[in-house]
């Protein structure tokens, strides 16, 4: 059996980020707004979007959930703050095949992001890592 | 006679498995308990020696096989008190016992106007099939009140049990809270108006004497696989007069009497709500189950969780964890949520994993009982009887770190 230390699921950069967690709150104004949840586990997340034309000028989020779902969602908020749809969308499926234990792409472009990948060593845990990038490509779907 | 849980844990091979090189603290038996050598073995033999289709053949086996299926129902009937085996369906476990009076009894007599309540606390399996039953009769849904410490607003029983009220569904125990519910009172209120009980004793059957004469229950559902069996077996108990009178669930061999081309009769109860092979090993399983828990004595099942609840309500008020649920072990069962501050139920499963020890986080298929508590989720620790103060202890350690994670 794999040995498997909590380090790598806890590193810091995630506890981080759950203690401290960035652009936390509602936006206003916000051209999207996405409630979802993890219905399994209780996780819940709301995902404020503001555009500038196809840029993510503003993405701010609320919720209560685990230090995974939430430190990811508040990575997620400083990483795509500023791309455009496109780039926000590419980097929200490289995570995603991060957490399908294939290759991400280019690692330097994700950054802090990559302490993440110690979750796919625990498999109940990868949804809650997703919730919130899964609500972002939904709300890139709703740019206006 | 007092019941020794150390002894107990021998009976249960799983306790020789070890988790990450640790004893196995298997706190989540209100989600399924461990399997005693004394069913798995039965189920083997079962396979070895006695398997045939049961009610179809008149060669010696499937005798064998009949006598085994039928012998398990009478164990179940007797385990509840019921006064006949012919009051006992078998069923997949809760869930279909529970759709079968829906589809059975409840489509037939419950119509527009009508009310069906069931309370704040209830597993989904037992709160989805009333949603579906009103929405589709256009009948009126309403949900008796929990307090805040997690016992059932009965004073309100006068607004909620009306002679519109046609069914009460409520769990006798809480898998969330622990609660015992007061399951008598709420059969004697609903009787009174001429309406029945349906009892989900999925959490109450293996931890304490369940007794469907001293409930007054009309229907009283459970599932062998918390209670020491395998799964894929559960049990309907229902009043003979009101199973003779509901139509059949599912339609297909075995439930019938005499099959026209265009008709059918039906069987005799209860194999009317049989239809098809059954798991016959599974009930065969349970009806084992049922004898090892009667070996133990559920008097001394109940008096072990009581005193370990205790012990475990006393360490974690201790470390200032939220407990749901009554404080008072007369009123509860062992499954126990709780909430420790700066440390999310996920998270805490996830580190006391490393310890071995296996508990639940989530919403415990009790969504609306979530939001009423005011909370996303809770951990989980559920006690059975192969369950030791060293398994609390062992989980108290471990809380102690998932709080060092966060702190």
């Amino acid at each position: 059996m794999v040995r498997m230390s909590l380090d790598e699921l806890y590193k810091e950069v995630i506890l981080d980020h759950y203690r401290t967690p960035r652009n936390r709150g509602r936006l206003d104004p916000h051209d999207v707004k996405l409630e979802r949840n993890n219905p399994l586990c209780g996780d819940e997340l709301e995902l404020y979007l503001k555009f500038d034309g196809e840029d993510l000028v503003g993405v701010a989020f609320e919720g209560k959930g685990c230090s995974i779902s939430m430190a990811s969602a508040s990575m997620m908020t400083e990483k795509v703050k500023g791309l455009d749809v496109k780039q926000a969308r590419a980097m929200a499926e490289s995570i995603k095949r991060m957490m399908a234990g294939e290759e991400p792409g280019d690692i330097n472009e994700l950054g802090d992001l990559v302490s993440l990948k110690g979750v796919v060593k625990y498999p109940v845990r990868i949804k809650c890592a997703l919730l919130g990038w899964n609500t972002l490509l939904e709300g890139l779907d709703e740019v206006p | 006679m007092s019941l020794d849980p150390e002894v107990v844990r021998k009976d249960f091979p799983i306790f020789e498995t070890r988790m990450r090189g640790k004893r196995l603290v298997y706190l989540d038996s209100a989600n399924t308990s461990q399997k005693p050598r004394q069913v798995i073995e039965r189920i083997v033999e079962f396979y070895e020696h006695e398997n045939a289709n049961i009610h179809r053949a008149v060669y010696e086996l499937a005798e064998r096989s009949t006598a085994a299926y039928e012998g398990a129902r009478a164990k179940c009937a007797h385990f509840i008190a019921a006064p006949s085996p012919r009051s006992i369906v078998f069923t997949r476990g809760t869930t279909e016992s529970i759709n079968l009076v829906r589809y059975s009894w409840a489509r037939a007599n419950v119509r527009e106007g009508d009310e069906v309540l069931v309370t704040e606390m209830e597993h989904h399996s037992n709160l989805v099939p009333w949603q579906l039953l009103t929405q589709e009769s256009g009948a009126t849904l309403r949900h008796l009140p929990v307090t805040d410490d997690g016992m059932l607003r009965m004073d309100l029983l006068g607004d909620y049990i009306t002679d519109k009220t046609k069914l009460v569904c409520v769990g006798l125990m809480s898998n969330v809270l622990g609660t015992i519910n007061p399951v008598r009172q709420l059969a004697d209120a609903i009787h009174a108006m001429g309406g029945l009980i349906l009892v989900d004793a999925a959490q109450a059957a293996p931890h304490m004497p369940v007794d469907v004469s001293e409930l007054d229950a009309d229907f009283l559902a459970f599932s062998s696989h918390k209670m020491c069996g395998p799964t894929g077996a559960g049990v309907l108990y229902g009043r003979e007069r009101l199973l003779e009178e509901m139509p059949p669930f599912h339609g297909g061999g075995e439930m019938i009497r005499e099959v026209f081309a265009d008709h059918s009769t039906w069987n005799e109860i209860p194999h009317k709500f049989e239809a098809g092979t059954m798991n016959i090993a599974q009930a065969v399983g349970l009806g084992a189950a049922v004898d090892y828990l009667h070996s133990l004595g559920m008097d001394s099942v109940r008096a072990h969780e009581m005193e370990l609840t205790a012990y475990a309500l006393e360490r974690l008020n201790a470390v200032g964890a939220e407990v749901h649920g009554p404080s008072d072990v007369d009123q509860r069962g062992g499954a126990i949520s709780f909430n420790v501050a700066d440390v999310h139920p996920h998270d805490l499963a996830t580190i006391v994993d490393q310890e071995g020890v296996c508990i639940r986080a989530g919403h415990h298929c009790a969504q609306p009982l979530m939001r009423r508590l005011g909370v996303p989720a809770t951990a989980r620790a559920s006690l059975y009887i192969y369950n030791t103060r060293e398994d609390v202890d062992v989980l108290m350690g471990a809380l102690e770190q998932a709080k060092g994670w966060f702190a």
